[in-house]
């Protein structure tokens, strides 16, 4: 069953489009990335899904319901905040039973479902506390939880990481996909950190303008991105012009390639450009190598087994033709 | 606070602070001693004798009562209508945009701005050009107008650091936009609230300006206050009614002063 279905759908604000004649769906118990830089119209596409905004046009569909006009009190979605949002001024406990208070639930059933959503977050015992005594990582927690604990069809998550350092951030990441996994609730997440998005999401769209640039599993967008936005907002691309992939053989078309399909030195079946080396940076798991290929800038990324060549030292690159992506006007 | 145990202020500006402070203070001293003094028709230094029959007098005197009663209910009323339009007011200013929302806001303030003097000429006029006569409720309407003002300033202060996001988690979470008043703003605004009633109560409570202005026959405390002064019988009563005057009132300024603190740090605590 689609989860939630966007039809046309379109957001402004004054002259400015947020989001435009957009068209998605999204399957039940989907785990789905809104990808795109700031202002590219994924939030206001999550605010869309909340009810908090109401579609200049078009339509849109929550588990077949029509979605205009209901406010987000009626609506069986909830949302994890950006800046988690908790109420300062009650326990974390009555945060976390909060929705189950305002529809009415008895006090000892509503506190019972509260102790179980916090010790599911990994938070048992914590209720006695305030939303001021918490770390970031513990109120993201007792967000989520208090989310969780009303039984969302759809859960709605704004940059839900972005305030967090990279290991707790690697470590929600995976508790996260699990979590989504055992409750088996759709989850539409927004992000501006493609890592995130590939690494989580079972697909992705992303965004810019307002408009969907590419809808598609994390392989299809890494590997085959659609424009040449999406090849150079996801990952760090290589972008080729008409002229220099005509040269190689491929016909006259902008294509991307990515720094890590690039190997130093020529193979049997592998296609072979030749530059000077312009910068070489040391990354740890691998080196960054910026070569200068008859004025087109093309980056490589070789395994730090592999010797590094020196700065103006002509190399020959070479990559597997299957690895350049072609892609038409934009 | 600061550590600098050792370099204690020098003896002549302590002595200069002092002598502020009792400037500032000693009157309010004489006030109260002078509500035990013997001496009825003026006020001699030291005081001829001391007495507590003043205490009886005032309490059988009815003109008192009546005065008391009326400035009770006039401050009562006023703080509740303030409470009201001035939450509402601070709720539009700070939580929506619209046009003419800087000037609205400056509107609303500038009657605590303006002397007395001028709000008061003003409603009167207004009153009588309108053709509505001096009552109770004029009074009312004039203390309304500054205790709004006291009202609004501590509201709008608070809505601005309840973020915009609560609300919206709270309707996330299936409240309506009662159940979100209740529960989640009134919360966050309510010592703000208290604090302003009791300033504003206080206020109207000691009115003296535009009350002159816009009080018919009838005297509040304070008015009744001034009419005593120039008679010349039984003058300590003014003094018992003054120092009870002081008591109404010094104790819900302090009140609002500590809850405004408390709610600071609660505020602070969530961020």
């Amino acid at each position: 069953m689609t989860a939630v279905l966007f039809q046309q759908v379109s957001r402004h604000f004054g002259a400015v489009r947020a989001v435009d004649s957009v068209d998605l769906a999204i399957a039940e118990g989907e785990f789905f990335a809104m990808l795109g830089p700031s202002g590219s119209g994924k939030t206001t596409c999550l605010r869309l899904m909340a009810g908090f905004e109401q579609p200049t046009a078009g339509h849109i569909e929550i588990f077949g319901e029509t979605a205009e006009g209901v406010p987000p009190y009626r609506r069986n979605v909830n949302t994890v905040f950006q800046d988690y949002a908790l109420f300062p001024h009650l326990s974390i406990l009555e945060n976390v039973a909060y929705g189950l208070m305002v529809k009415g639930v008895g006090k000892a059933e509503r506190l019972k479902a509260a102790e179980e959503a916090l010790a599911m977050v990994k938070l048992p015992g914590y209720g006695t506390r305030r939303p001021g005594q918490l770390s970031g990582g513990q109120r993201q927690r007792v967000a989520l939880a208090r989310a969780l604990v009303n039984r969302p069809r759809v859960l709605l998550l704004d940059e839900p990481l972005g305030a967090l350092d990279l290991k707790l951030r690697e470590q929600m990441q995976e508790e996260l996909k699990a979590l989504q996994k055992s409750l088996g609730i759709t989850f539409v997440f927004v992000t501006h950190d493609q890592g995130e998005a590939l690494s989580m999401a079972d697909r992705i769209a992303v965004f810019n303008d307002g408009k969907i640039q590419q809808l598609g599993t994390p392989e299809e967008v890494y590997k085959r991105p659609a424009t040449r936005f999406v090849a150079d907002f996801v990952g760090s691309s290589n972008m080729l012009p008409p002229d220099f992939v005509e040269m190689l053989g491929f016909g006259r078309h902008h294509a991307s390639l990515r720094p890590e399909a690039i190997a130093l030195g020529d193979g049997p079946g592998r296609k072979h450009v030749s530059g000077r080396v312009t910068a070489a940076s040391f990354l740890g798991a691998a080196n960054r190598v910026t070569v200068d290929a008859n004025g087109t800038r093309i980056a490589a990324m070789l395994p730090a087994a592999v010797a590094v060549p020196a700065q103006g030292e002509m190399v020959t690159l070479s990559f597997l033709p299957e690895d350049l992506h072609t892609m038409d006007g934009a | 606070m600061r550590s600098d145990r050792n370099t204690s202020a020098p003896l002549g500006l302590k002595i200069a602070a002092g002598a502020g402070l009792a400037f500032l203070h000693l009157p309010i001293l004489l006030i109260f001693l002078y509500a035990f003094t013997t001496e009825e028709k003026s006020y001699q230094f030291p005081p001829p004798g001391l007495t507590l029959k003043w205490f009886a007098v005032t309490w059988n005197r009815p003109d008192v009562w009546e005065a008391l009663g009326l400035s009770v209910r006039v401050a009562a009323i006023s703080t509740a209508i303030a409470l009201v339009l001035g939450t509402l007011c601070a709720a539009a200013v700070s939580r929506t945009k619209f046009f003419g929302r800087e000037t609205i806001s400056l509107l609303v303030i500038l009657p605590i701005a303006l002397p007395g003097i001028i709000t008061g000429i003003a409603l009167r006029s207004a009153f009588s050009f309108a053709e509505i006569p001096f009552s109770f409720w004029t009074i009312v309407l004039g203390h309304a107008t500054f205790c709004v003002v006291v009202v609004y300033n501590n509201a709008v202060a608070r809505f601005r650091r309840v973020s915009g996001s609560l609300i919206e988690a709270s309707m996330d979470l299936g409240a309506d936009s009662f159940q979100t008043f209740r529960y989640i703003i009134l919360p966050n605004i309510g010592t703000a609230l208290l604090a302003g009633g009791m300033l504003a109560f206080a206020l109207s409570f000691d009115e003296v300006i535009v009350t002159t202005f816009t009080a018919g026959q009838q005297s509040t405390l304070p008015i009744w206050m001034l009419e005593e002064l120039v008679r010349p019988r039984q003058r300590p009563v003014t003094n018992v009614v003054a120092m009870v005057v002081v008591i109404v009132t010094f104790l819900p300024i302090l009140g609002a002063y500590y809850l405004t603190r408390d709610g600071d740090q609660v505020a602070g605590g969530g961020k």
